[in-house]
C-alpha cells in the first residue's frame, strides 16, 4: 500500500537532532535502526544520513524534506539524491520527512524557493553516501577507493562488484567525507535529472488510499469543528453550550478564549463529537453571541472609497524615485493615465484547513498539511505552553496549498482543542469557514502615469500604489516591491505609497504581491504600447533594450533584460504572435520576472455577445539551466496559468459590515473543466541555477488574458476580476 | 437507527442518525476514507460515489436516502473494468498534482465511461463540469479520459 497515514509510525526516518551542519545538510551518521523504534519491515535497512536508507535487498528509501502540497517537490527533490547516488528511480521509495529545522533546515513550501536552495545540497547528499558506500567496499576488499566506481546501486572494482544493500550496514558506521571533497556528476551524465518522473503516491490518489490531513486516524480520536467570528477577531459575548451538548455523538463543546493577533488563535467555539457530523451539527444548535469588534463596520465599498480619495490627495511616501518624473511628464509628448485595481482573494486549497492533535503529558503530536511546519510549532508552544521540542509534527501531503498553508492557524486551533478535550482530536474546518477565515490575498489600487516622447519611446513612469498598512508598514502581503520593472529601465521612476488601515488577515498567495502587479504593470506597459502606436511585443521588446543586468547580481529583485527578451521572442514564436485575428479574437501577450523565473504568456481569446472563451495559452519559462522533472515542470506551469486566468475571470472576496460577504464555490468559483483550455508550455534554459516553478508563471497570465480582451474587443480591463464587464 | 449498507459489494451497517450524509458515514463510520469533503454542498465534486453506477454528491446525500441500492467508492471502482482503466490511464497521464480532487474526478470519468464509451468533448465538459481541480489539472484529466476511452494514445 502506497499510502502514508496508516503505515507504522516507527518506520519514520529517525532523526539525529544537531548534527546539521552548514546548508542544512545531515551529513553525520545515525547508526543503523534505532534500537527498537524499527518497524519490523525495515529492521535491517540501515539509514545511512537523514535522508537515505538502504536495505539488504536493495531497496532505497529516500526521505523529502519539504512538505508536498501539489507542486511535485516530493518527486524532484529526491531525484536530486539519487542521482549523485548512482541508482535506479525505479529501486527507489519516498517517504515524507518530519518537521525537524535542526536536521533538515528549511523546510517550507514556499517562495518556490525549494529548488534554488536545494539543488546543490540535495545533489551533495546522495554523492556523501555514494562516497560512504565506496569507501564500505573498498574497506571490505582491500583495495583503493580511487579503484572503485558505482554503477546504478552497486559498488565495482575490477571484477569485484557489490549491490549497496549489502554495503548499506558498513556504510552507515563510516564518517562522511567532508563535502568539499565530492565531485559531482557532468550534467551530461544524469539519467535521473532532465527525465520525467511520475508524482509521488500515484496508486494512492487514484485508488483512494488514506493520504492526507484529514484521512488521519489516530487511536481513540475525536472530530471537532471551531466556529469563529465572523467580524474577523471578536470575542465570544455569550453562548449557551448545553444545546451542543445534548446532540448524539457530541462529547464536548467548550469556549476557547483566543488572542487579539489575526495571526494567533482567535477566539471561538469548540465542538467535539465522535463523528465529524454530529461535531458540525452540534456548533450548528450553538447560537452565539459576538462581542462588538472595532472592525465590525470595515467595508469592501468604504476601502474602494478610501483608496480613491487617498490617489488624489499626496502620497503618503515615496519608496523610489529614479530621475525627474514630474519634469519628464511635463515634457512628454503623450501621457497616458490610468488606475488599475484587483480585489481580495482567497486561497480555497480543495482540501479544506485541518489539523490532527494529540496532548499528553506534556508532550504534543501533530499531523499537519502544513505548507511551513516551524511557525506553526512556535504558535503551538505559546498557546499550550510548552516547549517547542515537546512538540512532534507529522507533515502530511496537503490537497492543495497555494499559500494558504504557510499560515497555521488550524494547526494551533487543533493543539488548543485537543489539550482542552483530553483526548486526540481532528479539526476539520467547513468550506464556509476556508473562505470566511482566510489569509487573503489582499486587494490594491495603482494610480499610473506614463509619459512617451515624440517618437514614442517610454521616458516617464509613476505609480502611486495605494494599499492597506499602517505607518510605513503594510499588512502582510499587501507591499509593493518598488523595483518591479520598468524599474531601472525608463530613467525616470517613481513609487509613491498610501496605507489605510486593515482588519482583516492577508497572507502570501501564489506569487504574493506578483499575482497582482503582474496584472498590474504588464497591462498598463500594452495600454502603453497602443498609446505610442506600437506593436506590443515590439513596444515589450524596445522597452528591454540590449541585454543586461539591472540591479546588482546579488539581489533576489535584479532583472536581466535579456533573460525576459529571449522568453518574450519564445513564446511570441510558439504562439504564431501577429498572426491576423478574425473579429472578436484576439491575442494578448505579457510577462513577468518573480521568483527567480522568467515568464511570457501569451493568451487567445474569442468573446461573442459579453461572453469570453479563453481558446488557448502559450508560456514561455526561463528557470535556468536544468529542467529536473520536465513533466512536473510543465504541470506547474500550466496549473499557474489556469490557476491565474480562473482567478482574474471570476474571484473576489468582499467585506460587508466587518465580514467576508462570500461562503462557498458557489460565490467563490474556481475555474471548470468547461473553461479550461490548452496551456503549450515550452522552456527556455539559460546559463543559470535551476530555480523553482510553484509561482512564476502565474503573475504575468491575468495581464496576456487582459490584452486578449481589449485586442478582441477594444475594452481594457483596469479592475479584476473580469466578471461581467463585457456584458 | 442502524442503516445496512451495500459498499463495493459488501454489507456493512451504520448506526447514525438519517440525516447523516452518506459522505460522512462512509468516512467516519466504515473507515473509507477516499471520498474527499470539500464544500459540503455539492459544488465540487471531491465526494463522488456511485449509487447502482450513477454518480452522486455523498455530501449532501443522506444515508436513509440511499436506501437499496448499491455504493461504489474510489476503493471499490477498480474492480470494474471500465474504473480499472480509468484508474490506468490516470496513471498513466500523471494526472494529480495535490490528487485532492481525482477520486471524485475518477468517479464522474467512470460514471461517464459506463454511460458512453466513446466521449466527445462536449460529453466531457458536461459530465465533469461538477468536479473542480484547484490544481487545474484539467488539460490531463480530458487527456486520460480520451485514453481510457481508447480515443487517444498515452
Amino acid at each position: 500500500m502506497d499510502g502514508e497515514i496508516l503505515r507504522d509510525p516507527t518506520r519514520r526516518f529517525v532523526l539525529k537532532s544537531g548534527a546539521a551542519t552548514g546548508g542544512g545538510l545531515l551529513l553525520s551518521f545515525t547508526m543503523a535502526t534505532e534500537g527498537g523504534a524499527a518497524g519490523a519491515t525495515q529492521v535491517n535497512a540501515p539509514q545511512i544520513n537523514a535522508y537515505v536508507r538502504i536495505a539488504p535487498d536493495g531497496k532505497l528509501t529516500i526521505a523529502s524534506k519539504v512538505p508536498e502540497v501539489g507542486q511535485g517537490i516530493k518527486t524532484s527533490l529526491p531525484m536530486l539524491i539519487a542521482e549523485e547516488l548512482d541508482v535506479d528511480w525505479s529501486a527507489v521509495t519516498v517517504e515524507q520527512a518530519i518537521a525537524d529545522s535542526k536536521v533538515y533546515g528549511r523546510q517550507v513550501a514556499g517562495g518556490s524557493m525549494a529548488t534554488t536552495l536545494e539543488y546543490d545540497g540535495l545533489r551533495r547528499v546522495g554523492a556523501t553516501v555514494r562516497a560512504l558506500l565506496i569507501q564500505a567496499a573498498a574497506t571490505r576488499w582491500s583495495v583503493p577507493v580511487e579503484s572503485c566506481s558505482t554503477e546504478r546501486g552497486f559498488v565495482i572494482s575490477g571484477s569485484r562488484r557489490a549491490a549497496y544493500g549489502e554495503l548499506a550496514e558498513d556504510a552507515a558506521k563510516l564518517t562522511p567525507p567532508d563535502p568539499k571533497t565530492l565531485v559531482l556528476k557532468d550534467p551530461k551524465a544524469f539519467r535521473i535529472i532532465g527525465q520525467s518522473h511520475k508524482s509521488q503516491n500515484l496508486d494512492a490518489i487514484t485508488t483512494g488510499q488514506p493520504l492526507y490531513g484529514i484521512d488521519t486516524r489516530v487511536p481513540g480520536m475525536l472530530f471537532a469543528t471551531f466556529a469563529k467570528a465572523p467580524v474577523f477577531g471578536a470575542k465570544v459575548a455569550s453562548v449557551d453550550l448545553a444545546p451542543a451538548k445534548a446532540v448524539k455523538g457530541v462529547k464536548d463543546a467548550f469556549v476557547i478564549e483566543g488572542g487579539t493577533s489575526l495571526q494567533g488563535l482567535l477566539p471561538g467555539v469548540a465542538v467535539v463529537a465522535t463523528s465529524w457530523w454530529a461535531a458540525r451539527k452540534g456548533r450548528e444548535a450553538l447560537d452565539i453571541k459576538w462581542a462588538d469588534h472595532p472592525t465590525s463596520a470595515q467595508s469592501s465599498a468604504a476601502f474602494a472609497a478610501k483608496a480613491a480619495e487617498l490617489a488624489k490627495g499626496p502620497p503618503q511616501r515615496v519608496d523610489r524615485a529614479d530621475g525627474d518624473v514630474d519634469g519628464a511628464l511635463k515634457g512628454a509628448a503623450k501621457t497616458v493615465e490610468a488606475t488599475y485595481s484587483y480585489p481580495f482573494i482567497a486561497h480555497a486549497p480543495l482540501e479544506p484547513q485541518n489539523c490532527t492533535a494529540l496532548v499528553k503529558d506534556g508532550k504534543v503530536e501533530i499531523w499537519a498539511p502544513t505548507q511551513n511546519p516551524e511557525p506553526g510549532r512556535k504558535l503551538v508552544a505559546a498557546a499550550l505552553n510548552v516547549p517547542e521540542d515537546a512538540i512532534t509534527i507529522h507533515l502530511i501531503r496537503g490537497g492543495g496549498g497555494f499559500g494558504r498553508r504557510l499560515n497555521n492557524d488550524y494547526m494551533v486551533e487543533a493543539a488548543a482543542i485537543a489539550a482542552k478535550a483530553g483526548a486526540p482530536v481532528q479539526l476539520i474546518w467547513t468550506r464556509e469557514d476556508d473562505i470566511q477565515h482566510d489569509f487573503y490575498r489582499p486587494g490594491g489600487w495603482h494610480n499610473l502615469t506614463a509619459g512617451l516622447d515624440a517618437s514614442g519611446k517610454l521616458v516617464a513612469w509613476n505609480d502611486h500604489f495605494v494599499s492597506f498598512g499602517e505607518g510605513n508598514g503594510f499588512a502582510p502581503s499587501a507591499g509593493f516591491n518598488a523595483t518591479q520593472f520598468p524599474c531601472r529601465a525608463v530613467d525616470n521612476y517613481r513609487v509613491q505609497v498610501s496605507v489605510m488601515p486593515l482588519g482583516a488577515p492577508t497572507g502570501p498567495l501564489r506569487a504574493p504581491g506578483n499575482n497582482a502587479f503582474g496584472f498590474v504593470l504588464q497591462s498598463f506597459t500594452d495600454e502603453v504600447a497602443i498609446a505610442a502606436g506600437k506593436d506590443p511585443v515590439a513596444f515589450r521588446r524596445d522597452l528591454l533594450g540590449e541585454p543586461r543586468l539591472l540591479g546588482a547580481a546579488s539581489e533576489r529583485d535584479s532583472f536581466h533584460t535579456g533573460r525576459m527578451r529571449g522568453v518574450l521572442d519564445l513564446v511570441a514564436e510558439t504562439s504564431g504572435w501577429g498572426r491576423k485575428r478574425p473579429k472578436g479574437s484576439g491575442l494578448g501577450v505579457a510577462c513577468h520576472y518573480s521568483h527567480m523565473g522568467y515568464v511570457a504568456v501569451v493568451v487567445q481569446v474569442t468573446v461573442k455577445d459579453g461572453a469570453i472563451k479563453v481558446d488557448k495559452a502559450w508560456a514561455a519559462v526561463d528557470c535556468g539551466r536544468q529542467i529536473i522533472n520536465p513533466k512536473g515542470a510543465e504541470q506547474q506551469v500550466q496549473g499557474s496559468v489556469l490557476d491565474a486566468i480562473g482567478a482574474a475571470l471570476h474571484q473576489q472576496i468582499t467585506f460587508e459590515g466587518g465580514a467576508t460577504t462570500q461562503s462557498n464555490f458557489g460565490d467563490f468559483p474556481l475555474l471548470r473543466m468547461a473553461d479550461a483550455f490548452d496551456v503549450e508550455v515550452h522552456f527556455k534554459l539559460s546559463d543559470n541555477n535551476p530555480t523553482g516553478l510553484g509561482e512564476p508563471a502565474y503573475p504575468p497570465a491575468p495581464a496576456a488574458l487582459c490584452n486578449a480582451i481589449f485586442a478582441a474587443t477594444g475594452k481594457r480591463i483596469r479592475s479584476l476580476p473580469v466578471g461581467d464587464q463585457l456584458a | 437507527m442502524a442503516f445496512t449498507l451495500t459498499v463495493n459489494g459488501e454489507t456493512r451497517t451504520a448506526d447514525v442518525d438519517g440525516d447523516t450524509p452518506l459522505l460522512w458515514v462512509l468516512r467516519d463510520t466504515l473507515g473509507l476514507v477516499g471520498a474527499k469533503f470539500g464544500c459540503g454542498a455539492a459544488l465540487c465534486g471531491a465526494c463522488t460515489v456511485h449509487l447502482d453506477g450513477a454518480p452522486v454528491r455523498a455530501c449532501v446525500t443522506p444515508v436513509a436516502r440511499v436506501g437499496k441500492k448499491k455504493v461504489t467508492t474510489i476503493e471499490g471502482v477498480g474492480k470494474t473494468p471500465v474504473g480499472a482503466k480509468v484508474q490506468d490511464a490516470w496513471k498513466a497521464i500523471d494526472v494529480p498534482q495535490c490528487g485532492y480532487c481525482q477520486a471524485g474526478q475518477i468517479m464522474s470519468a467512470t460514471a461517464l465511461l459506463t454511460a458512453k464509451p466513446k466521449p466527445t468533448d462536449a460529453d466531457i465538459d458536461a459530465a465533469m463540469n461538477g468536479n473542480l481541480c484547484r490544481c487545474a489539472t484539467y488539460i490531463r484529466i480530458r487527456k486520460a479520459i480520451k485514453v481510457a476511452s481508447g480515443q487517444a494514445e498515452v
